[in-house]
């Protein structure tokens, strides 16, 4: 199945090894990847420009949709807060048929048209619907046998539940479980992982941040976790780069390593942790890879 | 049905006053909630559980508590629907981010003396009317959501901000906050915003829209704190890491057509703020060592003129 694909800022900014894991695995697992479509696609907005002009965030978004509804390709995303915001974006346009005219006239200028067809969907979800856990089974060739992960969903991907479509598709809450499980690794639940990492007051207010990645990385280690997997990149800034910060404040060791969702995967798959730029954390993945017999 | 109730147990007076939980077995209909299982406990089998309840129907506001993890109204919370599949019990906890007196009551001191925080009454000028002070009904539309707050706390309960900063005025003050700002009556908005631009106020919601999904009532808290950072930025206040941020968002968007990370947090912060930016070498040269700078040459997107168009034209309308 070919998609229109959707990097989002901080796969091709400050997590290239979420962008490079994302290539490698879609290649084995048959998802063909148009990157063309969207290249001239702008920020979701985030629900940062929301906070100055959501009309100007939901037209942004439009946007994007006519493009990928122009080449007749469903879109993918592999962050959590692209995902969420542009769901969230899609409900008011396709809800408000006056209110889709008004922002497809301010298209009208580039020659697009948003007709609602699009459903932006995470890799995540594309991996468990699309593809299928049992399809992604038979491609692996290495089981990360007695690898305890904890899963990180973050809020983007969860809230709010009814534009995310997990009422019409609630095996969504167990997706990363589902694939933590398919991968031979064992899942350590905690309370807080769809909870917020503190990425987004990280500017206005640190100390919370700092806070809310010491109570979930700690949390996670405490119940055994050997890592995290998290199928948001701001997220994974945040509970990676400011573990150190995390670790200082709680004076304590944490030293769990935060993996994005396809590095997960393509361990499994068997590629190379080189390959999926495992050695570009900031807390180590060595040890973790050590014990699974493989160096990064 | 059989149903399997765990509930949270605290007593300052029992001799061993440590919160535990507590298995209770029922027999209930499928129609029966959650609050219908708690008061047959208390009636018919253990008469020493605490819990606050009054109206039961959703209208009162006082049987707000976390069910297998996450606040509602326990009213119009149906068993069958928190009842877990693989035949565990339901969790009942008190609310969170309040103290507990007793097993299920929490104490709402800290919660009134937010809501009291933002002046929640109308405060108009000028003379006064002779008869009632006039409102367009176009213009309290927007009001219809924020005024069916029940202040049941629910929001409160799971605020992730509330978990780590207490001072945060927290998801229920300011959107009743916002139900003031926003009435075309009250002209006290100068005073309101400028309270609300403060440490605590709406600059510390991480947008985890928990206060959203739990809310019993469609009153959509972080809706309206959005809605305030844009009316605090309007009316001026655009000196705060929050504002900073998202005007360098902005205009990153604008200018490039995508995120220019590497300058974004020194813009929030301002570059002449040399604390900060002493601040931000930790991270910065961790990122380096691992790789995860962002490129120091942010190149536009294709065509990124034509989003800037779209700027003009939009903030333009406004």
């Amino acid at each position: 199945m070919t998609y229109a694909f959707y990097p989002g800022c901080v796969s091709r900014g400050a997590c290239p090894e979420l962008y490079a894991s994302t290539i490698e695995i879609c290649n084995i697992l048959n998802i063909s990847l148009n990157e063309d479509v969207l290249k001239g696609a702008s920020c979701t907005g985030a629900g940062v420009l929301q906070e100055k002009n959501q009309r100007l965030g939901d037209t942004l978004n439009a946007r994007t949709f006519a493009m990928a509804e122009q080449a007749g390709l469903p879109l993918m995303t592999i962050c959590s807060t692209c995902q969420g915001v542009m769901a969230q974006a899609n409900d008011r346009l396709k809800s408000d048929p006056d209110y889709l005219e008004s922002v497809n006239n301010d298209l009208k200028e580039e020659g697009l048209e948003y007709r609602g067809t699009i459903e932006p969907k995470h890799l995540l979800w594309i991996i468990t619907e699309d593809v299928g856990v049992d399809q992604l089974k038979t491609k692996l060739t290495r089981t990360l046998n007695g690898m305890r992960l904890a899963p990180f969903y973050g809020c983007y991907i969860v809230r709010p539940s009814s534009v995310l479509g997990l009422k019409e598709n609630p095996e969504r809450q167990r997706a990363l479980e589902q694939i933590i499980e398919a991968v031979g690794g064992e899942v350590v639940d905690f309370p807080g992982k769809t909870l917020c990492c503190g990425f987004p007051i990280l500017t206005t207010n640190q100390e919370n941040s700092v806070n809310m990645v010491a109570n979930h990385t700690i949390d996670a280690k405490d119940r055994g976790a050997d890592a995290m997997v998290t199928p948001c990149p701001l997220c994974h800034l945040n509970l990676d780069g400011y573990q150190p910060n995390a670790s200082s404040s709680r004076k304590r060791s944490i030293d769990l390593p935060i993996i994005h969702l396809p590095q997960l995967i393509g361990l499994a798959l068997g590629i190379s942790p080189e390959k999926m730029r495992l050695n570009k954390h900031i807390v180590s993945t060595k040890k973790l890879l050590s014990e699974m017999a493989l160096t990064p | 049905m059989e149903v399997k109730i765990n509930v949270r147990r605290y007593s300052p007076e029992s001799t061993s006053n440590v919160p535990h939980t507590q298995e209770y077995l029922l027999e209930m209909d499928d129609s029966s909630t959650v609050l219908d299982g708690l008061i047959k406990i208390r009636e018919e089998i253990d008469g020493t559980l605490s819990l606050r309840c009054s109206c039961r129907s959703a209208i009162c506001g006082s049987c707000a508590m976390r069910m297998n993890g996450e606040a509602g109204l326990a009213c119009n919370t149906k068993i069958i629907d928190v009842m877990p599949h693989d035949g565990t019990p339901i969790l009942v906890e008190p609310a969170g981010n309040l103290p507990v007196i007793k097993d299920l009551i929490v104490d709402f001191e800290p919660f009134w003396s937010k809501v009291k925080n933002v002046e929640p009454w109308l405060q108009p000028e000028g003379e006064e009317p002779e008869t009632e002070y006039l409102a367009p009904d176009e213009d309290m539309l927007h009001l219809a959501g924020v005024v069916s707050c029940i202040l049941c706390g629910a929001c409160v309960s799971d605020c992730t901000v509330l978990e780590v900063d207490n001072n945060f005025l927290g998801p229920a003050a300011l959107a009743k906050s916002y139900r003031f700002i926003g009435d075309p009556r009250d002209d006290a908005d100068s005073k309101r915003l400028q309270n609300l631009n403060e440490y605590g106020g709406v600059w510390d919601c991480t947008r985890c829209m928990k206060c959203v999904e739990v809310c019993p009532k469609g009153v959509d808290p972080m809706g309206r704190i959005m809605s305030l950072r844009e009316r605090v930025m309007e009316a001026g206040h655009t000196k705060t890491n929050g504002a900073r941020h998202a005007n360098a968002f902005s205009e990153s968007v604008k200018h490039s057509g995508w995120l220019d990370e590497l300058r974004l947090p020194i813009k929030s912060f301002g570059i002449f703020n040399i604390k900060a930016m002493i601040g931000l070498i930790p991270i910065a040269v961790r990122s380096q060592i691992a790789g995860k700078r962002p490129p120091i040459f942010h190149k536009s997107i294709p065509n990124a003129k034509n989003i800037r168009k779209l700027f003009e034209k939009i903030e333009g309308k406004k």
